[in-house]
């Protein structure tokens, strides 16, 4: 069943309307938050574990659950924080951009609805360095916010006191890893922390936090005023809900859409973006969830629901629904190269393993796109990426490695004929 | 050893050496009136004494205050972040850390426009080999800045504009669904000192709505719809 404008969450995804307060009121936000307080933190945990919503930022974990993680009282005086990952970096995301300059206010709110039911003192939004205009919107929607009094001392008339700042970063793509955007927000270098202890029992400032990504945010006020029922009856089991997705690349009209989880690949191309560039016939490939991801070829994407299950079942996974799509006259082997590039210039350093390995991989990738290679070198690339694969603290290493690993397993004979070939250009 | 015409890491940026004529030109660098207000603003979104969470914010004034001064989009000379340190009560060294770890801050002088390309593979699927060209038939190379002092060239990661791709970032603003001819037009008008439209240069775009207009929530287009009255 297609997805209905009357259940989307984003109305005012492509800003043709204002993002100021007023125009979000009018469109249904801050409709009495007070009252949703006033279910209490358990009624609203348990809504969310109910709707079956699942982290938007990638991983996918259960985002009500998640929230019942952290204590219920301070033994020790210590507060609790929210941190909300606005560091949008991942390689074909650009969704949480799209909220927070057309509709910063579902953030917003929802970070009062979040911070009180994990009950928070204040929540940070760490927004990307390079998101510049973004975060002046979503600055000037947080003052807007104060000045109406829904934040601030008395939240809305809760009775319950409760702070968001906005803190830039500064052009690093590893702090979108939870730990690393905890150390940058104590104003140090984005290093992953070793876990545990986990942050929702020692995280910002060594107090309980929870890192929750900005989609699975500012979903929430709208999951609660509408039940758990609503929301859970979009998408298969297991994979409910509505779902931002980013579709790039090669397809007639690239865009960002809400769409219903589990909707099929083709279905979702052919309703939104024009279908793929030169027809179906001319699919090479697509990365389903953003960089980190393996790819599927053709024949195996078409037909799937893109959903955390469905395309784990094609080897590859859901992430961000930041939809890579490549045609036939992409160099695949440079697609992936380009993106090896990209963490060996991310890796943070930390761990030899990734440190090392994400610029071993990309010079071998390198030369394996010109053909200047052996064919065993094929090999000894895919051991090496099972060996950075793993051994890391973050998954940086992790996701360094799989878009080299899918590329293999599904383009070796691509990899070798160009092996062949300068191997024969050379004889000549 | 590294091949020719790959980035530097994040790790091995290198700073702008400490000679007697930085110290001349910057050991007096002081906050504005204005930026002096703002700092303590910034330094109480901070629980007290983790004001050095507020590193990150203060560099990036700092940098925007040497860009004022140098008509460039600033950068962080050594004087510049100690005065930085001895505000928060921060050993030079961990300042120095997180400017060298974090690419937005410029180690080295740049230009007036820092014209950041990204290259990452939604964009390079898009054409942003054709955008790097273009600024190249310019003048411009990768990692420097022009002799007239108006471009400097970095080819970013991932910006996050992936629907609108390719793209570039010239200084605060974003040029997106870019050609060679439309980067053109959009450098030409920044060097005659005018302000080009920012976000999509696709004609007939908003944003990041399907090309033609949007497959959904077509009622926002004109008014500021309500959907409510149809939740059942």
């Amino acid at each position: 069943m297609a997805l209905a404008d009357k259940d989307r969450i984003f109305t005012n995804l492509y800003g043709y309307q204002p993002w100021n307060l007023k125009a979000a009121q009018a469109r249904g936000d801050w409709d009495d938050t007070k009252a949703l307080l006033a279910r209490g933190q358990d009624a609203i945990i348990d809504e969310m574990k109910a709707s079956g919503l699942r982290g938007r930022g990638g991983a996918g974990f259960p985002t009500g659950m998640k929230w019942s993680f952290m204590p219920k009282e301070s033994k020790d005086g210590r507060p609790s924080f929210l941190v909300i990952n606005a560091d949008e970096s991942e390689p074909g995301s650009c969704k949480d951009r799209e909220i927070i300059r057309h509709d910063p206010h579902k953030l917003i709110e929802g970070a009062l609805v979040a911070g009180f039911a994990i009950r928070a003192r204040a929540a940070y939004i760490y927004i990307r360095g390079e998101y510049i205009r973004e975060a002046e919107t979503l600055s000037a929607a947080v003052q807007e916010a104060y000045a109406a009094k829904l934040l601030g001392k008395n939240a809305c008339g809760s009775g319950y006191d409760f702070d968001v700042f906005v803190h830039r970063g500064a052009g690093a793509y590893i702090c979108g890893e939870e730990t690393a955007m905890i150390e940058s927000l104590e104003g140090k270098k984005g290093q992953p922390r070793l876990k545990p202890p986990f942050p929702a029992g020692a995280g910002l400032y060594g107090c309980p936090t929870t890192v929750n990504n900005v989609e699975s945010i500012a979903v929430a006020p709208t999951i609660l005023r509408r039940g758990a029922a609503w929301f859970s009856s979009f998408g298969r089991d297991n994979n409910k809900g509505t779902k931002l997705f980013q579709i790039s690349g090669h397809v007639d009209k690239p865009c960002v859409v809400e769409e219903s989880m589990s909707i099929p690949f083709r279905e979702l191309i052919e309703k939104h973006c024009g279908g793929i560039r030169g027809g179906w016939d001319n699919l090479l490939a697509v990365i389903p969830g953003g960089s980190s991801v393996p790819l599927v070829p053709a024949a195996q994407i078409m037909d799937a629901p893109m959903d955390f299950d469905g395309l784990r079942e094609v080897g590859s996974g859901l992430g961000t629904a930041a939809v890579i799509v490549m045609d036939k006259s992409t160099d695949i082997v440079r697609a992936i190269s380009r993106l090896s590039h990209f963490y060996m210039h991310e890796s943070c350093g930390q761990c030899t393993p990734c440190r090392e390995g994400t610029g071993w991989m990309y010079r071998v990738m390198e030369r394996l796109r010109t053909g200047d290679a052996d064919v065993s070198e094929i090999d000894m690339l895919w051991d090496v990426t099972k060996q950075v694969e793993g051994h890391t603290i973050c998954a940086l290493g992790d996701a360094a490695a799989w878009p080299i690993q899918g590329l293999i397993r599904h383009f070796r004979p691509e990899i070798e004929r160009r092996i062949a070939e300068n191997v024969r250009e050379a004889a000549e | 050893m590294r091949p020719r015409g790959v980035r530097p890491l994040m790790a091995d940026r290198h700073l702008e050496p400490d000679t007697p004529e930085l110290r001349a030109r910057w050991a007096g660098f002081a906050w504005t009136r204005e930026n002096a207000i703002l700092v303590q603003e910034i330094i109480a979104r901070y629980p007290a004494g983790r004001q050095r969470s507020a590193v990150m914010p203060l560099l990036d004034l700092a940098q925007r205050q040497v860009g004022a001064e140098t008509g460039t989009q600033g950068w962080l000379p050594i004087p510049v972040m100690e005065y930085v340190a001895a505000q928060l009560d921060m050993p030079i060294i961990r300042v120095v850390e997180v400017a060298s770890f974090y690419t937005m801050y410029n180690l080295v002088p740049v230009g007036r426009f820092h014209v950041q390309v990204c290259g990452t593979t939604p964009c390079m699927l898009r054409g942003s080999d054709d955008i790097m060209t273009a600024c190249k038939s310019r003048g411009m190379h990768k990692g420097h800045t022009t002799a007239d002092g108006l471009w400097t060239l970095t080819e970013v990661e991932c910006m996050g504009n992936c629907a609108s791709a390719p793209m570039v970032q010239i200084n605060d603003d974003n040029f997106e669904d870019l050609t060679a001819e439309r980067l053109d037009t959009v450098l030409d008008a920044l060097a005659a000192g005018q302000s080009p439209k920012t976000g999509t240069q696709e004609p007939g775009r908003h944003t990041v709505e399907p090309l033609g207009g949007p497959t959904t929530l077509k009622e926002m287009v004109k008014a500021n719809h309500d959907y409510r009255g149809e939740w059942a």
